[in-house]
């Protein structure tokens, strides 16, 4: 079913592997860390919570092999569920983007349930529709604010002391989460755990005769994806005081889809390149309106067509060197 | 009554769509992303043909499939075919992206509102049964439609050409043994199904207006459609189409708020009860 690739990759420990990641890892957070010297903060931090909801969506398309097409829905529920209980309930941001993410991974739970009893296409069919259940929740649902969503939430006070209407520390505090996300589901794909899901996406029946159950190891993957994925949308309404039907829209798990692909599927720091591709794409579009749809479906075109391993994919090849 | 005869109609639609999209996958083993938009693009010919070349309903009702149809050709000939081999996932992102080109150009072009598209004039108005209004138009629909869809369930079970296929769909290589032109069929194949989504199009085109975002909408249903149906059989296809426009329809009488997501719970149930859909095979 899968592609079959020849591997003439040299033999490489997991240490070694973990050290020679390390660096493009620390280039890539140093970078962003001095980035808002030069680049407009907000901007930057819009790349951050897609980079961080590419890289979870990642974890289930790169690592498992599974396409979800409706990760909006974790990515939207969990910015509606920060933003009204920080604006509402009057949470401090921390426990509201926690919420969040707890809502996204119940959510993910039940979604991911009824969703890994099919594989491949099916799979992805039956996340958008249920994505698109979601949506129309959302446009129906009181706390929703409609389609005018949640607007004007409160950044309020970190852990009540810093605050974060300063842009500076609102900057560093979601390089943090991001850096945080990031690393832990880098260390969830070198973990054994990510072990045993490569192995049920390379092989699942042989997986099954070692004695591993697939559905509870995708089951437990899909809700690690989704909690992930509502870190990145919970911690966005945060930071643009703002949660809309457009989180929860299709389009929206479409964009997740290309910054992963264009960043290179499976690679760790490939979503996060795509997403900031993506995000400057869409940031200089922005002003001419559906043509961004047209460019991003040139761009899945492109990509499918000859260009499959993405951009870091290409450059790991190059380099003979995992990144 | 007259939600009864819509869910009967959205019924035909997504007949005609999910059967497309399941002739489709038999044999080219992909999921048409882009149905939904050239389905949209099945109405946008019609609106075209009537524009800018007075040709009105009937003629497009022919050659808005026939255009699409090739169309259809030119993906499968420049596109789908170099990615046989690979995993489908990639075909569904492939024509997601031709999904976005389309519906982002026709955004582009004529805004998110719609254009009107008049009824012909042979099937304006309506008759009245006593007890209820029935537009004469819409009666047509679900009787043409459901004539196509039979006629393609004739085609594919019982023709010869239908054989072929199926057994294309079963076993390409030793088909080809036998000296079918497989590549030629598959791409024959795709403009049928293409074919049938715009067909529907023009269908659609009277009822609700010409908009290009039709079939963003429409498609996803569709997937629901065809997660519950299976896309194994294509009399499933049909049976299943038609139940759930019906189904839909009467949600709109009894629980309006629940009509856009019954669909979609049935979807979950079904997954529940018989994970493989009710007329599919497991996979």
């Amino acid at each position: 079913m899968n592609e079959v690739k020849p591997t003439a990759e040299p033999i490489v420990t997991v240490r070694e592997v973990n050290w020679r990641q390390a660096i493009p890892i620390a280039i890539m957070v140093g970078a962003f860390a001095l980035a808002p010297l030069f680049v407009y903060p907000l901007f930057l931090m819009k790349a951050l919570c897609f980079g961080l909801f590419a890289c979870a969506f990642n974890l289930l398309i790169g690592y498992v092999g599974l396409l979800s097409f409706g990760h909006a829905m974790f990515f939207g529920c969990a910015a509606y569920a920060a933003a009204h209980t920080a604006k509402i309930y009057g949470f401090p941001p921390e426990l509201a983007i926690l919420t969040g993410t707890a809502v996204a991974a119940v959510l993910g739970a039940v979604v991911g349930a009824l969703a890994i009893r099919r594989q491949g296409i099916y799979f992805a069919m039956i996340t958008l529709a249920l994505a698109q259940m979601v949506y129309f929740f959302c446009l129906r649902a009181p706390f929703t604010g409609g389609e005018d969503g949640i607007q004007a939430v409160p950044r309020g006070k970190l852990f009540f002391f810093l605050d974060l209407n300063n842009t500076t520390s609102l900057y560093y505090c979601v390089l943090g989460i991001f850096t945080a996300g990031f690393l832990l589901i880098r260390r969830i794909v070198h973990s054994p755990f990510g072990k045993v899901l490569k192995a049920i996406r390379e092989n699942e029946p042989r997986a099954v005769s070692l004695g591993y159950k697939p559905n509870q190891y995708k089951l437990i993957a899909f809700i690690l994806s989704a909690a992930l994925s509502g870190l990145a949308g919970g911690t966005k309404a945060i930071v643009f005081q703002l949660a809309s039907l457009t989180d929860v829209h299709w389009n929206t798990s479409g964009e997740v889809i290309l910054m992963t692909l264009l960043g290179g599927l499976g690679t760790i720091i490939g979503p996060v390149v795509g997403a900031l591709m993506v995000t400057t794409l869409e940031h200089y579009l922005a002003q001419l309106g559906a043509w961004v749809t047209v460019v991003e479906g040139a761009i899945f075109v492109i990509c499918v067509m000859s260009f499959r391993r993405g951009v870091i994919g290409e450059l790991s090849r190059l380099l003979k060197r995992p990144l | 009554m007259s939600q009864l005869l819509v869910g009967l109609i959205n019924g035909s639609f997504y007949a005609m769509l999910s059967l497309g999209l399941a002739i489709i996958f038999g044999l080219l083993n992909i999921v048409n992303f882009a149905h939904g938009a050239l389905y949209t693009l099945g109405a946008f010919v019609a609106w075209f043909l009537l524009e800018y070349a007075g040709i009105g309903y009937w003629g497009a009702l022919i050659l808005s499939p026939l255009l699409v149809g090739l169309v259809g050709v030119i993906i499968e000939r420049l596109m789908l075919q170099r990615l046989h081999g690979l995993d489908p996932l990639y075909g569904l992102l492939l024509t997601f992206g031709l999904a976005l080109i389309i519906q982002g150009l026709f955004l582009n072009a004529y805004g998110s509102s719609g254009l009107p598209y008049v009824i012909p004039e042979t099937l304006a108005g309506g008759i009245n049964l006593g007890f209820m209004f029935l537009p004469k138009y819409r009666a047509w629909v679900i009787i043409f439609s459901l004539a196509v869809c039979f006629a393609t369930w004739y085609v594919t079970e019982r023709t010869r050409l239908g054989s072929y296929l199926r057994a294309a769909t079963e076993n390409p290589s030793l088909v080809q043994a036998f000296g079918v032109n497989v590549p030629q069929m598959i791409t024959l194949t795709y403009a049928m199904g293409v074919a049938l989504a715009a067909l529907a199009g023009v269908l659609a085109a009277p009822i609700y207006r010409v908009s290009p975002l039709m079939g963003s909408e429409m498609i996803i249903v569709v997937f629901a459609v065809v997660v519950i149906g299976g896309m194994g059989s294509i009399m499933g296809s049909i049976v299943t189409g038609f139940a759930l426009g019906i189904i839909e329809g009467l949600t709109k009488v009894f629980y309006p708020e629940a009509s856009n997501v019954v669909v979609f719970v049935i979807m979950a149930l079904v997954l529940m009860v018989k994970s493989s859909g009710l007329f599919g095979k497991a996979g």
